[in-house]
């Protein structure tokens, strides 16, 4: 007891000491002020630090970076409201949703004198419209990734293509219920945005035919299973491909001609910003085209700035597979938030087909 | 003296009700509730007349009952041999220690050990077998959820059966009863309530896996896990989820009262069971 009751009390007092350490370190540091801070919530791993270490040091401002893994949890911190983020990256059907909910603040494009270098594809979208709260950060599309050992070109070119008998157990998908209900959609020729319970009904009758050749339905581990050759052919987003095709030269990705969802991560600023000073002179920071091309290298994704994808490397500005030909950016459809009750519907349905088993 | 000890009770009191009472109110109301924070029964009813959520429940009543039935066939002649080992403390210590590794990590090395490329399917390679798929099926599945739960099993067995009075078996054997007799009719019926307290810890957090059901079983296998997780995390339906929790709780209760019946019994029958110990 004696022993256990010392023990405690060590763990304790090294705590406090751990804690004035940090709190004596941070001091030294310069006061931290919300006058000098810019709080920054963002994806993982979604921006490159040395730009933040150029952004600290042209204009002084000490960059508090957090991060966020899903939509719904940052939609409820800010919603809370306890810490006073400055800056956020939601994706697109998020950004409307914080919207209408009142939780965003309205950008002023007039005073961000780099806003021109955006291309005007990626402006007034049906989530924002005359981007009214929010400042395009990266785009991307829903597509298949496919290993060429086992899957030639022309057998996977679309939507259609994953029901071919051929793929037997075969196909990784990912766990979205908007996605996969999407893609199943669109080979029916119908919007990703259909609210009509009969078409979605059709499209999850669909996928249930598709069941078979579904080997499993997962996240992130995509990623890993694709690069490691488990599977020869997965159903996801840009993004994560590109960093599976760094990792795996024999993987490719299809954006689907016939059509696709189209996303986005916007920069807002949300109700809980505190210094809208720093918020604006980050915004037109990384709206710089050198800057926006920089971080497009380390990231990996699309960038909507037209001036920032000139600079990029040809191999990069190139790539069909992440800048795919206007003809199919005309085909691509961007989510718009169905309301509570739809989107439950849309869920409902796609647990109905997780649980199908032939 | 009274006055002190009440005082003593006070964080015992505060904890169970901040972290045990509060969480599970909190559930109920929130089941009861819809988004608008309207009272409502809307999400029980939702739940009772869909099909995919008791087939779901159905899914999830029926591997926790498979999982606890494997474990539970590997854990008793594990934890019988055990208690006739030497050095007990060491390999009662092998058995702990892979509790101390975190769950998702556990996971992932069985990832490395099933994928196509792993451990498993080079060696099933390596002997003419050929390479299988062991992912996302319920074997693996099964296996893995096992795997895991095991310790859980054979630590309350292995107790059981140490506190037994070696003079009762002795005494059964004097008496002319086989080793198989022993067993059925004195050992095993002596040891239940380890058994008991083992099927306890094993089903209910059987019951609502969901990490497992992804990583292992691809989302092939569906528990109520999965449905919560969605209900919190992508519909932000908090209602529903809680329903399911309460459906889980419901569950859960049941099975304890299953398994608590006879312990008031046990121990008019073996009143010096402490001091043997």
């Amino acid at each position: 007891m004696k022993k256990l009751l010392s023990l405690s009390l060590m763990i304790l007092a090294l705590c406090g000491i751990l804690w004035f350490g940090s709190y004596h370190l941070s001091q030294s540091q310069g006061a931290v002020t919300t006058q000098n801070t810019l709080n920054l919530y963002n994806w993982g791993d979604y921006i490159d630090p040395k730009l933040i270490t150029k952004f600290e040091k042209q204009t002084g401002y000490h960059v508090q970076y957090e991060t966020f893994d899903s939509n719904e949890a940052m939609f409820t911190k800010i919603q809370q409201g306890g810490t006073a983020y400055d800056l956020a990256v939601p994706s697109d059907y998020m950004i409307e949703k914080m919207r209408k909910a009142n939780l965003l603040v309205p950008i002023q494009t007039k005073k961000l004198s780099n806003f021109k270098y955006l291309s005007k594809d990626f402006l007034n979208k049906s989530f924002d419209p005359h981007n009214r709260y929010s400042v395009p950060y990266f785009w991307g599309t829903l597509g298949i990734i496919y290993n060429d050992q086992e899957v030639k070109a022309s057998e996977m070119q679309h939507w259609d293509d994953l029901w071919n008998p051929k793929w037997k157990d075969q196909i990784m998908l990912v766990d979205s219920a908007r996605d996969i209900m999407g893609l199943s959609l669109i080979s029916q020729g119908h919007s990703v945005n259909s609210t009509n319970l009969k078409e979605m009904v059709a499209a999850q009758e669909k996928l249930n035919q598709l069941s078979g050749n579904v080997k499993a339905v997962l996240a992130d581990e995509i990623k890993l299973y694709m690069i490691q050759n488990e599977a020869p052919i997965a159903v996801t987003w840009s993004g994560e491909a590109s960093e599976m095709l760094d990792a795996n030269s024999h993987l490719h990705y299809v954006v689907p001609s016939e059509g696709s969802n189209l996303w986005f991560d916007n920069i807002v600023i949300p109700k809980t910003a505190k210094n809208i000073k720093a918020a604006y002179a980050f915004l037109n920071f990384m709206l710089d085209p050198k800057n926006a091309a920089q971080n497009a290298e380390y990231v990996g994704y699309a960038t909507p700035n037209e001036a920032g994808m000139k600079i990029l490397p040809a191999a990069i500005r190139q790539d069909k597979q992440f800048y795919p030909p206007a003809s199919t950016i005309d085909k691509l459809e961007v989510y718009q938030d169905l309301g509570q009750t739809k989107v439950e519907e849309y869920n409902d349905l796609f647990l109905k087909f997780k649980m199908y088993r032939q | 003296m009274k006055k002190t000890r009440s005082f003593f009770m006070v964080p015992y009191l505060a904890w169970i009700i901040l972290f045990v009472i509060a969480p599970l109110i909190l559930i109920l109301y929130q089941s009861l509730t819809n988004n608008q924070g309207q009272w409502t029964l809307q999400n029980f009813q939702t739940y009772a007349t869909s099909w995919t959520y008791l087939k779901m429940t159905l899914n999830s009543f029926w591997y926790a009952l498979l999982i606890t039935a494997v474990t539970l066939l590997i854990s008793y002649p594990t934890a019988y041999i055990l208690s006739k080992m030497k050095r007990q403390q060491l390999w009662l210590l092998l058995i702990i220690l892979p509790t101390w590794i975190n769950l998702l990590l556990k996971t992932y090395a069985f990832i490395g050990l099933l994928s196509r490329t792993g451990t498993v399917n080079q060696f099933l390679a390596f002997i003419g077998i050929g390479p299988r798929q062991l992912l996302f099926s319920d074997f693996s599945f099964l296996l893995v959820a096992s795997y895991i739960e095991i310790p859980f099993m054979i630590l309350p067995i292995y107790n059981a059966i140490v506190q037994l009075d070696p003079a009762l078996v002795n005494a059964s054997r004097d008496l002319g009863a086989t080793n198989f007799q022993t067993f059925t009719k004195v050992v095993f019926p002596l040891t239940i309530s380890g058994v008991k307290a083992g099927i306890q810890a094993v089903f209910i957090p059987s019951l609502s896996l969901f990490m497992i059901t992804r990583l292992i079983g691809g989302n092939r296998v569906i528990t109520l896990g999965t449905a919560i997780e969605e209900h919190f995390l992508t519909t932000m339906n908090w209602g529903m989820g809680s329903t399911i929790g309460v459906v889980l709780i419901v569950m859960m209760f049941i099975m304890m009262m299953l398994t608590n019946d006879r312990k008031k019994k046990r121990q008019e029958v073996l009143p010096n069971e402490e001091k043997t110990n």
